[in-house]
C-alpha cells in the first residue's frame, strides 16, 4: 500500500524536474547559444536602442507612416498618458472576437472605412483589400498584404514628400512571397517599411 | 487547394515510420535509440522503485489516477504560490482559487482550455513547472492509455502492461526528443526562448510598446506534439511570437497530427492482420505498412477530416456578406480574426486540424469564423475521434468500432466478434456508457449555462452565435480540446467550475471505461473464425462504421447545431 503511494509521488517529482525544469533550461541554453538574436525576440535596434521587434506590429498614427491592421489591443503600443489613465492595462494579445453576425463588427469596419477614405482620398472604396480593415487574430501581426500596402502609397507620398517609386521600392524590399511559392500569403512587414521611411526622412537620428 | 493537398501528403508520409517506432515502444521491442534511453529510464525506474510487473486494468487505472492526482496537487500548489521571485521577472501575482482549479484540471486532462491570459496570468515558473510539465505528462498519460487499450485487444498479452513504465517511456522516448528538435526549429524561425522580463521599446513615433518574452518555444513545441494546445500568450499560435511564419504554422500542424496519426498505424501493427496471418501460414514474411484492421479506422477518420476541411475552407473563402454590405470587398475571404501571413487555406486547415486532432491551439480566432466555418471545429469536438487527442482519440474510435460490430451483427444475424473476441452484454453496456457521457456533458452543461444568469453572463455575441459560444466551450471541455470561442467571458466561478467538471469527467470516465472494456475482451477465450464471423477489415465494414458514427452524431447534436451555427448561417446569407 505504501508502495502504491510512493511510486506515483516519486515519479511525479522526477518528471517535474526533467520536463518542467531541465527541459526548458536546456532549451534556453541551446537557443541562446545557437540563435541568440531570434531567441531574444528579434528586436530591432537603432543607435543602440530597441525600437520594436521584427515580428510584432505597431499602431502607427503619423500620416507619413504605413498603417497596420486594426488591433484589439492596439499592438500593446501606448503613451505614458494611456498607462496613467489605465487605458493600457499591460501586455496582451487577441482579437475583439466579434462573431460574423455581430453588429459591432460591421460598425467598426464602417467607421474605419470612412476614416481610411478620408485619409486616402484618391482610393475608391471597392479597391480596399479586406485584410487592411479586418483585425488579425493576434492583434500583433506586423504584416499586411501587398495590395493593402500599395493602396496606402499615394497618400504616404504626399505626406512624406518621397516619390511613389521610392516608397514602392521600400515596400518591395520588405515584401515576402509565399513560402516555396505555394504556402500561405504574401506579406509586407509594415514596421520594417516604416523604419526605412523614417530613415529616409532623417527621423531616426533626431528622435534619439 | 494545392497547398492543402501537399501538406496532407507530408502527413501521410511521416505517420508510418513514427507508427512503427511507437509499436516498438508499446511492445518493448528494440529500437535504434535504446542505448541512450535505457540508461535514462533505468535511473528513473530505480529512483521511483518501478518494476516491470504487468497490471490488471484496475491496477492500471488506479496507478493512472494516483499519478495524475499527485501532479494536480503539486501543480495547484505552484499556481497558488507563483508570486515568489523565482523565474518571475514580470512580477506576476498568485492565481485565484477557482481559476487555479480550472487551470490545473484543464492541463492535467490534456484539454488546455485557458480562462487566463498567459502574458498577465502566469509567471515563467508556472509556465514551466505547471504548463510545460503537464503538457508532457498528460500527453504521455494519453499515450499510455492507448498502448494499454490496444494491448488488451491485441490477443497476445495477458495484462495491460505497467502504467509507470508506459508513462516514462512515452515521455522520454517519444515526447522529449521530438520536443527538443521541434523547439529548436521554432527558435530558428523567430520563436523567443529566454528567461528575460518583457521588453519595453520606444517606437519611432515616440510611444512605448511592450513585447512579451519568456521560454516560449519550449512550450510551443510540446503544446503541439502532445496535442495540448494551451498557448504561452493569450492569442496562442495566432501570435507571431508563437508562430512566426507559414512554415512554423505547418510544422505546428504536423506536430499535432504526428502522434494521433501514428497511433492508428501502431494499432494496425499490434493487432492481428489477415495478410500477415496468411503469409505466416505459407511460411512467408510479409511487410505490413498499415495493418488490415487499421484501414477502416483510418479511412473513416480521414474521410470525416476531409469533409470538415472542405466545408471550413469554402465557407471562409466565401467571406462575410455583412462586411460586403458595408462596402468592404470580400475577395480575400473572411479575414476578420485571421493572419495575413497564413491566409484562408492555412487558417482553415489549422482550424480543422486543431479540433479533429483535439489539440486546441489556434492560428486564427475561432469566434470570428463564419457560421459553417465555426461549425466544423464544433462537430469535430462533438465527434471526438477524428484522429483525436494524443492516444484517446483512437480509443474513442475503437469504442465506435465495437458498437458498429454489434449493430452490424444484429442486422445480418452474425455473432458480434471483434479481433476474435466475442462482444457481449458487459462490453456493450460499457461502450454505450462511454459514448453517452460525451453528449451528456456537452448538452447538459450547455442547457444549464443558458438557464442560469451566471451562465448567460458569459455570452458576448448576440443571437444564435451566443449559443454557439456556449456549446463550443463545453464541447471543447468534454473533448479535452481546449480551443475556445474566445469572446466568452469565461473567467467566473460558474464557468471555471462547470468547464472544469466537464473536462474532468470527459477525460477520466472515458479512460477508465475504455480500459475496462479492453481488459474484458483480453480475458476472453479467442473464438476461431467461421462463416458466421463478420469481418471488420472490409470496405463494407468501413462504410458501416462511417454511417454509424454519422447517425449517432446527427441524432445527438443536430438539434443544437440547428439552433446555433445553422440559424446564424441562415441569418447571414438569408
Amino acid at each position: 500500500m505504501v508502495n502504491e503511494i510512493k511510486k506515483p509521488v516519486l515519479l511525479t517529482l522526477v518528471l517535474l524536474i526533467i520536463c518542467g525544469l531541465a527541459y526548458p533550461v536546456l532549451m534556453t541554453g541551446l537557443s541562446q547559444a545557437i540563435f541568440p538574436e531570434k531567441a531574444n525576440g528579434s528586436l530591432i535596434e537603432v543607435n543602440g536602442h530597441a525600437v520594436g521587434s521584427k515580428l510584432v506590429g505597431q499602431a502607427f498614427t503619423d500620416a507619413r507612416f504605413m498603417k497596420c491592421r486594426p488591433s484589439a489591443y492596439n499592438y500593446n503600443t501606448y503613451t505614458q498618458a494611456d498607462r496613467d489613465s489605465g487605458s493600457y492595462a499591460g501586455v496582451a494579445s487577441g482579437s475583439q472576437n466579434f462573431g460574423p453576425t455581430n453588429p459591432a463588427l460591421a460598425e467598426r469596419v464602417e467607421k474605419d472605412l470612412e476614416e481610411f477614405l478620408r485619409n486616402n482620398p484618391s482610393v475608391s472604396k471597392e479597391d480596399i483589400p479586406t485584410d487592411l480593415l479586418t483585425a488579425s487574430g493576434s492583434g500583433l501581426e506586423p504584416y499586411i498584404s501587398p495590395a493593402a500596402a500599395a493602396i496606402q502609397i499615394p497618400a504616404m507620398a504626399e505626406a512624406t514628400g518621397l516619390s511613389k517609386e521610392r516608397l514602392e521600392a521600400i515596400v518591395k524590399r520588405h515584401t515576402r512571397g509565399k513560402f516555396l511559392g505555394i504556402f500561405g500569403g504574401e506579406t509586407v512587414n509594415v514596421l520594417m517599411v516604416n523604419l526605412d521611411i523614417a530613415g529616409e526622412l532623417g527621423l531616426l537620428q533626431t528622435s534619439r | 487547394m494545392l497547398e492543402i493537398l501537399l501538406f496532407l501528403a507530408v502527413f501521410i508520409v511521416v505517420i508510418f515510420p513514427t507508427g512503427k517506432y511507437l509499436y516498438h515502444i508499446a511492445t518493448e521491442q528494440r529500437t535504434f535509440a535504446d542505448p541512450v534511453f535505457d540508461r535514462l529510464d533505468n535511473v528513473i525506474y530505480r529512483i521511483c522503485g518501478i518494476d516491470d510487473e504487468g497490471m490488471s486494468w484496475k491496477r492500471y487505472a488506479v496507478a493512472l489516477v494516483a499519478t495524475n492526482a499527485a501532479m494536480v496537487f503539486i501543480g495547484y500548489l505552484i499556481l497558488r504560490i507563483q508570486f515568489i521571485p523565482w523565474f518571475n521577472p514580470n512580477g506576476i501575482g498568485s492565481m485565484e482559487a477557482s481559476l487555479s482549479f480550472n487551470t490545473i484540471i484543464s492541463f492535467m486532462t490534456n484539454t488546455n482550455l485557458q480562462h487566463y491570459s498567459g502574458e498577465s496570468g502566469l509567471s515563467y515558473l508556472s509556465q514551466m513547472l505547471v504548463i510545460i510539465y503537464m503538457m508532457f505528462t498528460s500527453a504521455a498519460t494519453g499515450g499510455a492509455v492507448v498502448m494499454a487499450f490496444v494491448r488488451g485487444l491485441s490477443g497476445t498479452c495477458r495484462n495491460m502492461g505497467n502504467f509507470y513504465r508506459d508513462l516514462v517511456r512515452n515521455t522520454t522516448r517519444v515526447l522529449l526528443p521530438l520536443a527538443i528538435v521541434v523547439g529548436l526549429v521554432l527558435v530558428s524561425q523567430g520563436c523567443p526562448q529566454n528567461f528575460s522580463a518583457n521588453v519595453t521599446v520606444q517606437t519611432i513615433e515616440g510611444k512605448y510598446q511592450d513585447i512579451a518574452m519568456g521560454p516560449i518555444a519550449s512550450l510551443v513545441s510540446i503544446k503541439h506534439l502532445g496535442t495540448n494546445g494551451g498557448g504561452f500568450l493569450g492569442a496562442n499560435s495566432t501570435t507571431p511570437l508563437e508562430n512566426p511564419n507559414v512554415f512554423t504554422s505547418m510544422l505546428e500542424m504536423l506536430s499535432m497530427m504526428l502522434l494521433p496519426g501514428a497511433f492508428v498505424v501502431m494499432f494496425g501493427l499490434m493487432v492481428r492482420d489477415r495478410r500477415r496471418q496468411k503469409a505466416e501460414k505459407e511460411g512467408r514474411k510479409e511487410g505490413i505498412v498499415l495493418g488490415s484492421e487499421a484501414k477502416p479506422v483510418f479511412a473513416v477518420m480521414f474521410a470525416i477530416f476531409l469533409i470538415g476541411l472542405a466545408a471550413c475552407y469554402t465557407s471562409e473563402l466565401a467571406g462575410n456578406p455583412r462586411l460586403e454590405q458595408v462596402g468592404l470587398n470580400q475577395d480575400m475571404g473572411s479575414m476578420e480574426g485571421k493572419e495575413v501571413r497564413f491566409g484562408i487555406a492555412q487558417s482553415a486547415t489549422f482550424t480543422t486540424v486543431t479540433t479533429s486532432f483535439t489539440t486546441g491551439t489556434v492560428n486564427n480566432m475561432h469566434d470570428t469564423l463564419t457560421p459553417i466555418g465555426g461549425m466544423v471545429p464544433l462537430i469535430n469536438m462533438m465527434l471526438n475521434f477524428v484522429f483525436g487527442g494524443e492516444g484517446v482519440g483512437l480509443v474513442n474510435m475503437l469504442i465506435y468500432v465495437i458498437l458498429t460490430v454489434f449493430v452490424c451483427g444484429l442486422m445480418v444475424g452474425r455473432t458480434p466478434e471483434y479481433l476474435a473476441k466475442k462482444i457481449e452484454g458487459r462490453e456493450m453496456k460499457l461502450a454505450a456508457l462511454c459514448i453517452i457521457i460525451h453528449p451528456l456533458l456537452i448538452l447538459g452543461f450547455s442547457a444549464l449555462a443558458v438557464a442560469v444568469p451566471d451562465g448567460l453572463a458569459g455570452i458576448t455575441n448576440p443571437g444564435p452565435h451566443g449559443l454557439t459560444q456556449v456549446l463550443y466551450e463545453y464541447a471543447s471541455s468534454a473533448a479535452n480540446n481546449g480551443s475556445g470561442f474566445e469572446g466568452l467571458a469565461d473567467n467566473s466561478l460558474f464557468w471555471n467550475v462547470t468547464a472544469g467538471l466537464a473536462m474532468f469527467f470527459g477525460r477520466y470516465l472515458s479512460i477508465v471505461i475504455a480500459l475496462a472494456i479492453s481488459s474484458s475482451l483480453m480475458l476472453k477465450q479467442p473464438v476461431s473464425e467461421s462463416i458466421g464471423t463478420l469481418r471488420t477489415d472490409t470496405r463494407t465494414f468501413t462504410v458501416s462504421l462511417f454511417m454509424v458514427v454519422v447517425i449517432i452524431a446527427a441524432l445527438t447534436f443536430f438539434p443544437a447545431l440547428v439552433l446555433g451555427p445553422l440559424t446564424e448561417h441562415m441569418i447571414l446569407w438569408g
